[in-house]
Order: structure tokens, then C-alpha cells, then sequence
């Protein structure tokens, strides 16, 4: 089982080119701990910012130091930055235009008992609203690492949802398949495609796998680039399989699952049937018995695809 | 170059600009028209030929809704055509928007929504420090403004990076859209406040350029904190039938008004020459 966590890679990633970029700056808001920068604090600390308990001024300060040439990672608890600052993210950086990187850690309910003041269950909904603002949820550490490459290279806005825990590796260190903006096929079939992202990713290929054993052939989809969505292989899904099933860790109106829907409904009609948390606080609990609760496992997305099939 | 004479000059456009397109924030224009003719055309190292030189000093209008205030600057200092501007300002389809909008040239950030200008300085100044380069960061706000909590964020951080670079006005007219500021939401020892906080804190009377220009060469002197200056300016300063009244924050002027203020503004102009 891997131990390290989408967080703490996003942090290797960084001090690896800190040390020939010196435009790389990363913002924190008393978040370094949580966030895995601690050790970029302490080896790049002229090119590190402490902002404080300010999720507001994070965001507009990491926009005036990209407005002079930095390339500015804003790291806070998801929940904050996806709504507290959401403004700055709109005005400062989106509209602004400037090259920050919004690093939106330990998101959706990975903070689980801590309830819905720590939640990002809403982020998808809030920054995905945003013109100019792209959206990803990575799945692996592998995936993250490729992803924050990316992201490197170019000058846009973007938000990153990573989660507060180590999570199962769908990719392997020799395997990783990638292409920005692209989704990534985890697994081809041609009954019903399973369109996942972030944490769910590793449940739908998990789900694949135990549909083929019954006799249904899944497609798993990771759609890690939510914005831009990967619209060429929604719609081919839509086209090539019966049904389409989303995966989420998310709330139900806002989300991936409903930009799938959207753009199925209007170019290629199939059925499209949402899996994401409820429109209410969650239940008190891990991440994992939060899943399970809802039924976001492997169990679950087969009870589903099976529920529809006949 | 006569600072006086070029501020009733710049107030001239910006009433014309908001008469001609018959919109705008026409009080705060006049109240903060001086501060910017003595950054733009004396104190900052600013200019069309400079937009892209990283050691050019970087300007945000925080109270964005004074825009055509700075859009008369840049037109004037020749970032784009007034023609153009005056044509098209706030029209359809118009690059020239109703708050300062970086797709126009001499435009450093996109503000409107107030309370983020601050901050945004504040990372520009903090980037000027990591690079080491000399440029200085000014920062307009107003006072009805200062009611916005994300200001105190920075407020602490400019004076916990010690950044003394950075220069923030407060264009203090006492006016906000529903009344004055003491009736709204009281913004008494704005002095105090910021000093409490680590400001270098400069009181002037904002609309004299002489004060306004020492000031701001106070601030460049003053080193390991940054300074604010209260600018206890008169909203609508210069047009008489506007000074001090709430419900010109932004009324356009009629043409017997319009005819008038440039009556009036024509005479301060002779002063000068
Ligand atoms: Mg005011």
C-alpha cells in the first residue's frame, strides 16, 4: 500500500525545480504542515511566503508576486481556498490573468470528522465557475507528479485538488499515461463507461475489474482534467457504450458528474447517472466510511451498473 | 512640468469623459485626480516606453470605480489614444471598461471589487524584494474601502515583510455611496489605526500637490516599514456644485452642468498658466 501522498509529491516536484527556478514561489496560510511544504520552507525560504491565518491575502498576494514574473503556488486547506477567497481567485488571478497555481490540499472530506467547515465537497461547483479557471483532481501520485510537471510549463490559472491522505496507486512508476487535458484511459470496455476523478478513480477501476468477472465490460475514464473536461472522450463514451456512470467526491449540483450530463444531453443523449456525496452535510467519519456510506466504492458503482443494465 | 495646471487639465477629461459617455464614478475621480498627476507625472518611474521594463514602478487602483480618473492619466501620458477612449469608453464591446482592466495598456492589475488591491501590492512589493530589484509599488484606496477586512490581512502582512517599497494612499473625501463614512461605518484615527499596525503614517491635506509630493518623498526615504498616506481630500474637488455631496459619487452631469464645471475648471486652468 503507498504511503506517500499527492501533497507530499506536489512538494518533491517543486523543491526539484526550486533549485535552477527562482521564479517558483510557493504561499502559504500557516498551512505548511498540512500542506507537505515544510520542507520546501526550510530549503528554499527566500522563495517561500508565510502569509498567515488569511486565505484572502494569500491568494491576491500570490497574484501581485505572479504579476511581477513569479510563478506563484497558493497552498491551503481546499475548504478555505475554494470559497473564502474564491473573489481573489475570480478577480486576482482568473480575470487578472496571472500565473497562479491554486494547490487546494486535503480536499473533499478528507478531513472527515472535522465536518463541513473543512470539507471541499463544494470546490469543483465554486472555482469551476470561474471563466479562465481550470479545474483537476489528480488520482495517484503518479498522475500528480506528470500533472504539476505540466502545470510548470505554462502561465494560466489553474486549482489542484489533492486529498489529506495516501491513497492507492492506479498507475505504476513505469506506467503513467499522460496527456494535459486529456483523460486517461484506465481500462476499455464497451457496456458502460465509468467516468471518475480524484480518489474515486482507484474505485471505479476497481469496479471495472469486478464488472468483467460478471460478464460487463466497463471503460474507466479518469477524468483528472475536469476543466477543461475532456469533451472528445465524453462523447465518445457517450457514442461507444450504453451508459455512463460518474464518479465524485462531491456534492451533487456543481460538479464533474454534472458537466458530463450537460454536455451529454446536448450532444450525444445516453443515460448518465451521478455518484457523488450528498446535497447535505456528510456523516461523521473517516474518508473511506464516508464512501462507504454513500456507496462511492468499488461495491457500489457495480451495484449501480448492475441496478441499470437490467 | 506645472503639477497644478496638468490637474485641472486631467479633471477637464474626466469630466468630459463622464459626461460624453454618461456614466462614471465622478466624485472620486476629482478627489483622487491630484495624487495621480504627482505619481504619474513626478514621482513614479512610469511611462509607455517602460510598460515591459520589470524595474517599472507598479501602480493599482484599488478604488477601481475611479477609473476614469487614471484613464485620463494614461491617455494623457500617452498609453493610448484619448480618441479612442473618449469614443468608446464603457461602450459595447469596449476594451475601455468601467474599472481598470490589464487588456488596456499602462494597466498593471484588474481591480473593481474592493479590498484586494492591497494585497496584490503587497506581493508585488514582496516580489521587487526577492529579485532585488528597485522599483517602488503604490497603492490607492479609498476610505469607505477601508471597510473591507481582506485590507487589515495585508495591512499585517506589509508591515510584517517590512515593506518598504510599498506606499499605500488613502483618498480620506469622508463620502461613500450611502452617506459619509461616519454615518456608514465609522473609519475615525485612520492614522491610529495604521500605525498601530507598523504604517509609516503621513497625514495631508490630498489635494495639495505640494503636500502630496512631499509626502511621497517621505515615503521613499523612510526605510524598514511601509508608509500609507491619509489623503484627506474633498470628493468632487474642483467642480463647486459637486464638492462634498453624497449623491455625485456617481451622477453624470447634464449639459447646462457639464457647461459649467468646465466654466469653472477653465478658470482654475488661467490661475495656473
Ligand atoms: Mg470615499
Amino acid at each position: 500500500m503507498n504511503k506517500i501522498a499527492n501533497k507530499q509529491v506536489i512538494c518533491d516536484i517543486l523543491l526539484q525545480h526550486a533549485a535552477t527556478d527562482k521564479d517558483i514561489v510557493v504561499l502559504c496560510s500557516d498551512s505548511r504542515g498540512s500542506g507537505s511544504m515544510t520542507d520546501f520552507a526550510k530549503k528554499f525560504p527566500k522563495q517561500f511566503v508565510e502569509v498567515g491565518i488569511a486565505e484572502q491575502d494569500l491568494v491576491s498576494i500570490s497574484a501581485g508576486l505572479a504579476a511581477c514574473g513569479k510563478k506563484a503556488f497558493a497552498v491551503s486547506p481546499a475548504s478555505f481556498l475554494s470559497t473564502r477567497s474564491m473573489e481573489q481567485a475570480k478577480v486576482d488571478v482568473a480575470y487578472s490573468h496571472t500565473n497562479v497555481k491554486l494547490l487546494g490540499i486535503s480536499g473533499g472530506v478528507s478531513y472527515g470528522a472535522l465536518g463541513m467547515t473543512h470539507h471541499s465537497a463544494t470546490d469543483i461547483a465554486t472555482l469551476g465557475s470561474i471563466p479562465g479557471m481550470r479545474v483537476y483532481l489528480p488520482s495517484d501520485r503518479f498522475q500528480t507528479a506528470k500533472l504539476i510537471e505540466a502545470l510548470l510549463k505554462d502561465q494560466d490559472p489553474a486549482y489542484i485538488r489533492v486529498g489529506r491522505n495516501a491513497v492507492p496507486d492506479v498507475y505504476s512508476e513505469a506506467q503513467v499515461p499522460f496527456v494535459l487535458n486529456k483523460a486517461t484511459l484506465v481500462r476499455d470496455g464497451q457496456d458502460v463507461t465509468l467516468i471518475a476523478c480524484g480518489e474515486m478513480v482507484n474505485a471505479a477501476k476497481e469496479a471495472g475489474a469486478l464488472l468483467a468477472k460478471q460478464g460487463v465490460s466497463a471503460r474507466v475514464l479518469d477524468m483528472y482534467c475536469v476543466k477543461p473536461l475532456d469533451k472528445a472522450a465524453v462523447l465518445k463514451a457517450a457514442k461507444e457504450t450504453k451508459f455512463i456512470v460518474t464518479i465524485e467526491e462531491h456534492t451533487m449540483y456543481g460538479g464533474m458528474g454534472s458537466m458530463v450530463s450537460q454536455l451529454v444531453a446536448a450532444e450525444a443523449p445516453c443515460r448518465v447517472l451521478n455518484m457523488t456525496l450528498p446535497d447535505a452535510p456528510v456523516i461523521t467519519g473517516k474518508s473511506q466510511e464516508v464512501f462507504d456510506y454513500y456507496g462511492l466504492n468499488a461495491a457500489g458503482i457495480v451495484k449501480q451498473v448492475l441496478a441499470v443494465r437490467k | 512640468m506645472n503639477l497644478k495646471l496638468k490637474a485641472v487639465q486631467i479633471r477637464k477629461d474626466i469630466v468630459t469623459l463622464v459626461h460624453s459617455a454618461g456614466t462614471g464614478h465622478i466624485g472620486g475621480d476629482l478627489s483622487v485626480t491630484d495624487i495621480l498627476v504627482d505619481l504619474y507625472y513626478k514621482q513614479m518611474h512610469v511611462g509607455p516606453e517602460l510598460v515591459h521594463d520589470p524595474n517599472r514602478d507598479r501602480f493599482v487602483l484599488s478604488k477601481g470605480h475611479s477609473v476614469e480618473a487614471l484613464y485620463s492619466v494614461l491617455a494623457d501620458k500617452g498609453y493610448f489614444s484619448k480618441e479612442e477612449l473618449h469614443q468608446t469608453y464603457s461602450k459595447f464591446g469596449s476594451k475601455y471598461i468601467g474599472h481598470p482592466n490589464n487588456k488596456v495598456n499602462g494597466v498593471e492589475m484588474n481591480t473593481g471589487s474592493l479590498g484586494h488591491g492591497l494585497a496584490v501590492g503587497v506581493g508585488m512589493a514582496l516580489a521587487g524584494k526577492m529579485d532585488g530589484r528597485p522599483y517602488r509599488v503604490y497603492v490607492v484606496l479609498g476610505d469607505g474601502e477601508m471597510e473591507e477586512g481582506s485590507n487589515w490581512e495585508a495591512i499585517t502582512a506589509g508591515a510584517h515583510y517590512k515593506l518598504d517599497n510599498l506606499t499605500a494612499f488613502v483618498d480620506r473625501n469622508r463620502l461613500q455611496i450611502s452617506g459619509t463614512t461616519e454615518e456608514v461605518m465609522t473609519q475615525e484615527k485612520q492614522e491610529e489605526r495604521w500605525a498601530a499596525f507598523g504604517w509609516n503614517v503621513l497625514s495631508i491635506p490630498g489635494n495639495d500637490i505640494d503636500a502630496i509630493d512631499a509626502a511621497v518623498t517621505k515615503a521613499k526615504a523612510t526605510k524598514g516599514k511601509p508608509t500609507v498616506i491619509i489623503a484627506n481630500t474633498t470628493k468632487g474637488c474642483g467642480v463647486s456644485y459637486i464638492e462634498n455631496q453624497v449623491a455625485w459619487h456617481h451622477k453624470v452631469p447634464t449639459d447646462a452642468e457639464y457647461a459649467q464645471a468646465m466654466q469653472e475648471l477653465q478658470a482654475q486652468e488661467a490661475q495656473y498658466e
